[in-house]
């Protein structure tokens, strides 16, 4: 039995977890990885993608989160989300109108520079779809 | 003099209107609850951002790589006012106070001999600017269809002021809101934007000082995302605050509105009676003094 932290997912509209788990994984910038008590303190952007959180009674929670930051400090986790949701109540018409608008972006870029971060976004949102629409 | 069925019609309108005002303000009630929890809810992220963001600008240490964003173009020649308003009227002086304040502030940068440029959200606030300064609008934002405020709609808006930002189109940002101190006080307010001010904050209060964080990826990579997010955040503060305090100066007009409508039905009913009461007895007098010539 690991150790339980304080995690937090925080969007702009609401606090949408506020308890104490016991691993959380995050989809960081450069790769996922998976918080746990006692953390060195690192803070990073996240990328859209699923946070799974375990929880102290040891239930699993998914939420689909699109971009913001996580900080993690060895007493906790705070998850800055732009937009987060339970998996469960993902609204596919909304993730593929975000997939639409991504690709539009990416059409649309004027440079090198923002094409590709254009692309890199819409590569992460197709992946996130196709992550959670089988489930 | 007005008839008994002028009177009449009168009090039956006045009634009628004093329905509506009252039904108005139990809306607005509904509506500021909604409002209020709403900026309740939004609050721990835009604290958590602050902390965050005071974190990593210590983490930076003002170094030269702090972005554009946060520390200005270095001039002040030109300066956006983002204006919020509501979008609808009869709420008292809540809109133009906002106008109010907003036009001094105009008034004193071209005094200044500075350029000025504005964007609108929310109806009110255009109408009323556009009398003096429609020439320096540059685009009203329109949230009329807009039934609970998400953060889509602040994003929007953050993101026309840094595009217009990173063009080159001003130097300096102001928002203009309402900010929500109680249900029968709103308090206009110019908060500046960009830059953001934060880089210039002295680098103390350091809590513990022992986090030692590692930055995943680069600390100017993670500023240059998280100040645009801070800004869309602020625009979104100010737009719940907004929303709070427009139903909060509805209620508070309609409610005096309701009082007013009801002390004009009394005066009017005084006038009513009396006026049958004269009537009644002019009829009597020609009554008895016809009975008295016979």
């Amino acid at each position: 039995m690991a150790e339980a932290f304080k995690f937090e997912l925080v969007s702009p509209e609401r606090l949408l977890v506020s308890e104490q788990v016991e691993s959380v994984v995050i989809p960081a910038a450069e790769g996922e990885m998976t918080v746990m008590a006692h953390h060195a303190p690192v803070m990073t952007t996240i990328k859209p993608g699923v946070v799974t959180v375990k929880t102290a009674s040891g239930e699993e929670e998914r939420y689909v989160v699109f971009g913001g930051f996580a900080d993690i400090v060895p007493a906790g986790c705070t998850l800055l989300a732009e937009s987060a949701v339970a998996v469960n109540d993902v609204d596919r018409a909304d993730l593929a109108r975000r997939i639409q608008e991504a690709k539009e972006d990416a059409a649309d870029a004027k440079d090198d520079e923002a094409r590709s971060k254009a692309e890199q976004f819409l590569s992460q949102l197709t992946t996130l779809e196709g992550a959670i629409l089988p489930a | 003099m007005p008839s008994l069925k002028d009177l009449r019609n009168r009090i039956a309108s006045v009634k009628a209107t004093q329905k509506i005002t009252k039904a108005m303000q139990m809306v607005a009630a509904a509506k500021l609850r909604r409002a209020q929890e709403a900026a309740e809810a939004a609050r721990p992220y835009s604290e958590r951002m602050g902390s965050v963001l005071a974190n990593i600008t210590q983490a930076i240490g003002g170094g030269g790589d702090a972005p554009a964003l946060m520390t200005g173009t270095g001039k002040d020649d030109v300066h956006l006012l983002v204006v919020c308003s509501a979008e609808r009227g009869l709420c008292g002086g809540f809109n133009s106070q906002i106008a109010r304040l907003a036009r001094d502030h105009i008034r004193k940068l071209l005094a200044d001999g500075k350029q000025v440029k504005i964007i609108c959200v929310g109806k009110k606030g255009f109408d009323i600017l556009r009398r003096d300064y429609a020439s320096m609008i540059l685009d009203r934002v329109d949230l009329r269809e807009v039934k609970t405020l998400g953060f889509v709609n602040a994003d929007a808006i953050a993101k026309k002021v840094i595009h217009l930002f990173n063009e080159g189109g001003f130097d300096i940002c102001t928002l203009f809101y309402s900010q929500f101190k109680s249900v029968i006080s709103q308090i206009p307010t110019a908060q500046q934007i960009i830059p953001s001010g934060i880089a210039s904050a002295p680098a103390e209060a350091v809590d513990g000082g022992s986090a030692v964080y590692e930055y995943e990826p680069e600390p100017g990579e993670i500023l240059s995302d998280l100040i645009p997010r801070n800004i869309s955040v602020q625009v979104f503060r100010a737009l719940l605050e907004n929303a709070a305090g427009e139903m909060g100066a509805k209620m508070s007009a309609m409610d005096n509105a309701t009082r007013n409508a009801g002390e004009m039905i009394n005066k009017l009913s005084i006038t009513y009676n009396r006026q049958r009461q004269a009537q009644i007895t002019k009829e009597l007098i020609e009554i008895i003094s016809g009975a008295e010539a016979l």
